[in-house]
């Protein structure tokens, strides 16, 4: 038996809206049958994964918290991916964004004023589309990979917070903990609701979302980068430039994630230490996808990854098994993303054995 | 002291050449694998459960060698018969990799693991100085060089090397050849997982005879820029192995010296090096559109 | 007539009943066809008809939905082409099967037993080429090669393993006139010594030169079966065509008014290792006049496209001035603004973008060019999609392009009626200068007559317009000036009356005028 594709004449609009549904279901079931092997019912095991976080109010107002920079993240991921741009360093310039915007509270900790958290926030933005920019410039410059290169930045970020917490900004009376200082409340993102933790970062990643929905549906802007994401050539017959955009894509996903970055600290931390997020950058990617690049898309996908990590800390409680199921989930439903994609674009055949056991298939208006 | 220096360098070198000469291969039949971290990683689990649950490292080796294979395959089926983007399922490929060896190597974090012990060449051993650096090594440092030797054979004076090497560059015309382009790229792909396992079963049973969760450190990533950095040539990929690796090691000698540089810089040196790298072989556009293999990363659906 | 139906004793292959379904769309239905041994037959048809479906499926690369195959007498299942070498059957690919990475003698290896050592094969390829009078030589990289060789590294590999029949596809469409005398000879070498010849074309007289029969083929059908020496070149096209084509209209005499494309001195360095540099080019096309560029493909059309376009611009801003102004310097987009009008000759990935809707593609060219109607809200340019949805109708209208639907992607129109869109979102801007490179590529013969029409009323009316084209037929029929580009020379611009097959051959071919008639030529 083999497989075969056959191309559709056109997109199928209906398996553009089934496709991340039955994604989701394969991923469910394929999530059954590991709690099996791992001897936990199966039944209870996904309500609890996936179920209980949403029945309580304090969770529900976890779950924003972390959608929030999952979000804000793959809106911005969308548009480099959407333009042929692979940032996949996402963590790194989250990690940046933290650390720039964190300088006014943790180096000028006496300064109190309403300017400072707005100050902070566009810092992070700045901080992050800076570190992303490395990347973009060394593409434009000297024709580097852009997926290496923002990767190293990863580590090489990731090492450099984890410097500034032990070494110059650790808080002094900070019992030698590795952690800054403490923010003072004009630094800290304000909470949304009396109701819980959910504070304005989520309101960030929605109006985020929005903007750059409206930018790739009805902008110039937008249409640019879909036509050099599909052929530099066309784009380049249509006057656009493709270094341009590598600079565009980049800083703006830079700012994205340097803007959750800060969010976060901000808003969930409250000061800075050497782990910050619990992967968000490489997650978001699969957000971004699961949304199908689509800014819209990507809140509702930003919920559901939000609920897989909600899911693996509730469920380590509930019924034993490791925060690691949390990343199995996470890579089986980028690959059933992926692969349910395929129905979009081609009919699939299964074939078996006799080439002529097709014939019927391919009759007209088959 | 240089002895113990260059025994560590070519330790930490044996697992990135290895694990670039996987992705060379198939990266020469024209497709791009960002997974090798994932596969790596899997490698590194399987390696390490089999040999404590045997308690023979060799069969560890052989079960890093199937386990970055068998991992290798979900990335092959996905791009190669459902055609999904590359670069996109390579990335899901490695997020799967550290979940899936977290969640099996749960139970082994903390239990010291069994090391493969070195196979001592009789005679050749003996000799001064190069005797114990390269002839009192492990299976997999000798692995290693005979992998360096056969796909330079293989790719470059075989037939079956010039089939894959001429799919890298035409997938099209190598079908319209009547060339089985899906199958060569399977047997690529599958190459370069179990290159990359056992590059990962170097690292839980040689490098640091234990299992850590995550412990591949970003070297699959490394060796992906190794391929970069050979312009895909086997020869090449050993010697930026083993720079790559010196760099690494050097490192750590540094910090334990204390040279009043902070330790976290140190660390980011190979993950700097490797960019400024891709600086200095990427500057000659001219050479890479050469070398590269034209098809790399592109989908290919045959029309029947 | 008759005799070229249906399988008979004697013949080397017959073809009974061939269909190839792609989808409900037959690209072959129920094709008959007999190639004897030691004939050279001709497979005519225009493009789309069917042929290369036709000869993919003899060959083993595609698989025939429903009929029969009979080599030498016997029903055959030719499953691969490695199948269709073991039966004796050899293929010259009309878009080459080549590896530009690999050398010559590689290239040949892959096709033959694996057995056999490449010094051996580099041997043999040597004297093989230098028997039937195609040198080559075995050790250089394919990504060097002129085109012309290219096609004989294919001639090389086919006829070392000494086949019983040969398909060439479309072989002359990349050879100057010269060259393509050159494969005749060996044609009829081959001919001499028993093996059979499938010769597919589209070009009558060389059909009628060298082929003993004839199969025609129509949208996917048998259309006729003849000796193409008993027919004249008008029976042959009403077989082919299904009727009779009209030709275009034009004046004998246009008048030329200022000039408005004026190329001096223009050089541009190679950007790619596979381009080809432009050196010391000059042109210069008037109102009203349309100014053919011949040349066999890959002597620097698409660089010279490119310069002219602003898509890559040069370095010395006073070589290319529009309507008197420099625009060397000058991006597309700028270059859009004064006046002109560009058609790049690759319609997917280049002029069109295939999976975007056509009134996207009609956003593509003109973004600036027509910024006030088509955008809005000033500098964050929002897109007014009802506009240029209206505009694409009125050009779709105006072109005759037939399409499903509203606005359906590019990439699902057929290469005519693309091709055709694309045009007319040019033609839609009234520009006063238009470049086109390989204006009627592909296309079936009632888009290319309009597409040829429209280029020639363009410039009745005003426009100077340069067409690129490797088809000496469509440049004979619409240029008022010839010049010939060569390894990215080009020669002086000749009279379309003054010039001869023979003379435009040998342009093409590389002989250049003395450097003294080109300047005097020149001097204004």
């Amino acid at each position: 038996m083999r497989i075969e594709l056959e191309r559709r004449a056109s997109a199928s609009s209906l398996f553009a809206l089934v496709s991340p549904i039955l994604a989701l279901v394969l991923t469910l079931l394929a999530g059954a049958i590991m709690f099996l092997m791992l001897g936990k019912d199966p039944g209870h095991a996904l309500y609890s994964f996936f179920i209980e976080p949403l029945l309580e109010v304090w969770s529900l107002h976890e779950l924003a918290i972390k959608a929030a920079p999952l979000i804000l993240i793959a809106v911005g991921l969308s548009v480099c991916y959407r333009s042929n741009n692979w940032n996949i360093g996402a963590e790194g310039q989250f990690t940046m964004g933290a650390i720039c915007g964190s300088m006014l509270p943790i180096l000028v900790p006496q300064w109190q004023s309403p300017l400072v958290l707005p100050l902070m926030l566009v810092m992070g933005a700045i901080g992050g589309a800076l570190f992303a920019g490395i990347p973009a410039l060394l593409k434009t410059r000297f024709n580097t990979n852009e997926i290496l290169v923002s990767l190293m930045l990863v580590y090489i970020a990731q090492l450099f917070l984890d410097w500034l917490v032990r070494g110059p900004w650790r808080d002094p009376k900070g019992f030698n903990f590795p952690q800054s200082v403490s923010f003072s409340a004009d630094a800290v993102l304000p909470e949304l609701l009396e109701s819980g933790r959910a504070h304005w970062a989520i309101v960030f990643a929605l109006v985020a979302a929005v903007a750059v929905w409206f930018m790739m549906r009805y902008m110039l802007k937008g249409f640019q980068v879909t036509v050099l994401g599909s052929s530099e050539r066309a784009g380049r017959f249509a006057g656009f430039s493709s270094r341009r955009m590598v600079w565009f894509s980049l800083m703006l996903s830079g700012a994205c994630a340097g803007l959750a970055g800060i969010s976060e600290v901000s808003g969930s931390i409250g000061h800075l230490q050497p782990s910050i997020s619990p992967g968000y950058g490489f997650t978001a990617i699969i957000v971004a996808f699961l949304g199908r690049l689509n800014p819209l898309g990507i809140i509702a996908s930003g919920f559901v990854l939000a609920l897989t990590y909600l899911g693996g800390e509730a469920a380590q409680l509930s019924i034993g098994v490791s925060d690691k199921v949390t990343r199995v989930f996470q890579g089986l439903l980028l690959f059933f993303v992926l692969s349910c994609d395929t129905l979009i674009l081609y009919r699939i055949r299964l074939i078996f054995s006799d080439g002529r056991a097709s014939a019927e298939a391919r009759s007209p208006h088959a | 002291m240089l002895e113990a220096i260059l025994l560590t360098i070519i330790t930490a070198a044996t697992p990135l050449v290895i694990a670039a000469l996987g992705e060379l291969v198939t990266e020469r039949a024209g497709v791009l694998n960002l997974g090798v971290e994932g596969m790596m990683i899997m490698g590194a689990v399987c390696a390490f459960a089999c040999s404590y649950l045997t308690g023979v490292p060799l069969l560890g080796v052989l079960a890093g060698i199937a386990g970055g294979a068998i991992f290798s395959l979900l990335f092959g089926f996905l791009t190669l018969t459902l055609v999904t983007n590359q670069v996109a399922t390579g990335l899901a490929l490695t997020i799967l990799g550290l979940g899936l060896s977290g969640q099996i190597g749960e139970s082994f974090v903390g239990i010291p693991g069994v090391k493969l012990q070195p196979i001592i060449i009789p005679f050749l051993s003996e000799l001064p100085f190069v005797g114990r650096l390269l002839f009192a090594q492990d299976i997999t440092f000798y692995l290693s060089i005979a992998l360096v030797v056969c796909v330079g054979w293989f790719l470059f004076k075989s037939r079956t090397g010039l089939k894959m090497r001429a799919i890298g560059d035409n997938h099209g015309s190598a079908h319209a050849l009547g060339i089985n382009v899906i199958r060569t790229r399977y047997l690529a792909v599958m190459f370069g997982g179990a290159c990359a396992g056992l590059a990962g079963a170097q690292l839980s049973l040689v490098y640091t005879p234990q299992w850590v969760e995550n412990m591949a450190a970003g070297r699959g990533w490394i060796a992906l820029a190794l391929v970069v950095f050979a312009s895909w040539r086997p020869w090449r990929v050993l010697a930026g192995g083993y720079i790559f690796g010196a760099v690494g090691i050097l490192q750590l000698h540094a910090q334990a010296f204390g040279i009043g540089v902070p330790s976290q810089f140190l660390s980011m040196l190979p993950y700097a090096v490797t960019i400024v790298v891709l600086i200095v072989i990427s500057h000659n556009r001219r050479t890479t559109l050469i070398n590269t293999p034209a098809c790399l990363g592109k989908p290919f659906v045959p029309d029947r | 007539m008759t005799d070229a139906q249906g399988p008979q004793a004697g013949s080397l292959l017959s073809v009974e009943g061939l269909t190839k379904l792609f989808g409900s769309f037959a690209a072959c239905n129920a094709i008959d066809l007999s190639v004897a041994p030691g004939e050279i037959h001709a497979l005519l048809g225009e493009n789309g008809a069917g042929k290369s479906t036709l000869v993919k499926m003899l060959f083993g690369v595609l698989q025939p939905s429903a009929g029969e195959i009979v080599w030498m007498g016997k029903p055959v299942t030719v499953t691969s082409p490695g199948e269709a070498r073991r039966l004796g059957i050899g293929m010259v690919f009309q878009h080459f099967s080549l590896f530009e990475a690999l050398t010559v003698a590689e290239n040949i290896a892959l096709s033959l037993d694996p057995k056999i050592p490449l010094a051996k094969i580099a041997d043999e390829a040597a004297t093989l080429s230098r028997a039937y009078g195609l040198p080559l030589d075995p050790n250089s990289h394919v990504a060097d090669l002129s085109v012309g060789e290219r096609q004989r590294i294919e001639i090389v590999r086919a006829l070392l393993q000494n086949p019983k029949l040969i398909i060439l596809d479309e072989p002359t469409s990349v050879l100057t006139p010269q060259e393509a005398d050159k494969l005749f000879e060996t044609l009829f070498k081959l001919k001499a010594e028993g093996r059979s010849v499938l010769y597919i074309s589209h070009r009558l007289e060389e059909v009628q030169r060298i082929c003993d029969r004839a199969t025609v083929l129509r949208h996917g059908k048998v259309t006729g079966a003849c000796d193409p020496r008993t027919e004249t070149p008008a029976s042959l096209a009403r077989m082919m065509v299904g009727s009779d084509v009209a030709s275009v209209e034009r004046e004998a005499e246009p008048s030329l008014g200022e000039v408005l494309v004026d190329v001096k001195a223009l050089s541009v360095a190679a950007r790619t290792p596979f381009a080809v540099p432009l050196s010391n080019l000059d042109l210069q096309v008037r109102a009203g006049e349309v100014l053919a560029i011949a040349g066999v493909a890959g002597n620097g059309q698409g660089e010279l496209f490119d310069a002219i376009s602003g898509e890559y611009p040069v370095t010395d801003d006073q070589s290319i001035r529009l309507r008197g102004r420099p625009v060397g310097r000058m991006g597309i987009n700028g270059r859009r603004l004064l006046g002109a009008g560009f058609v790049p000759e690759e319609r997917h990935g280049h002029a069109a973008v295939s999976d975007m809707s056509l009134s996207d593609n009609l956003l593509l060219s003109r973004n600036q060019s027509d910024r006030k109607a088509f955008l809005t809200g000033g500098m964050s340019g929002v897109i007014r999609h009802g506009v240029i949805r209206q505009a694409t109708q009125r050009i779709c209208a105006a072109m005759d392009v037939r399409k499903s639907g509203e606005d359906p992607a590019a990439g699902s129109l057929s290469g005519g009626n693309l091709q055709k869109f694309i045009i007319g979102r040019e033609l839609d801007r009234q520009p006063s200068v238009l470049v086109v490179n390989q204006p009627t590529w592909g296309v079936d013969a009632g888009a290319a007559r309009r597409i040829r029409q429209a280029l020639i009323d363009l410039a009745r009316a005003g426009s100077a317009v340069i067409v690129i084209s490797q088809d000496l037929d469509e440049i004979f029929e619409v240029a008022t000036n010839i010049a010939v580009i060569s390894e990215g020379r080009l020669s002086r611009p000749y009279p379309a009356g003054e010039l001869s097959l023979e003379k435009i051959g040998l342009l093409m071919g590389g002989v250049h005028d003395s450097s003294s008639h080109a300047e005097g030529a020149h001097a204004h």
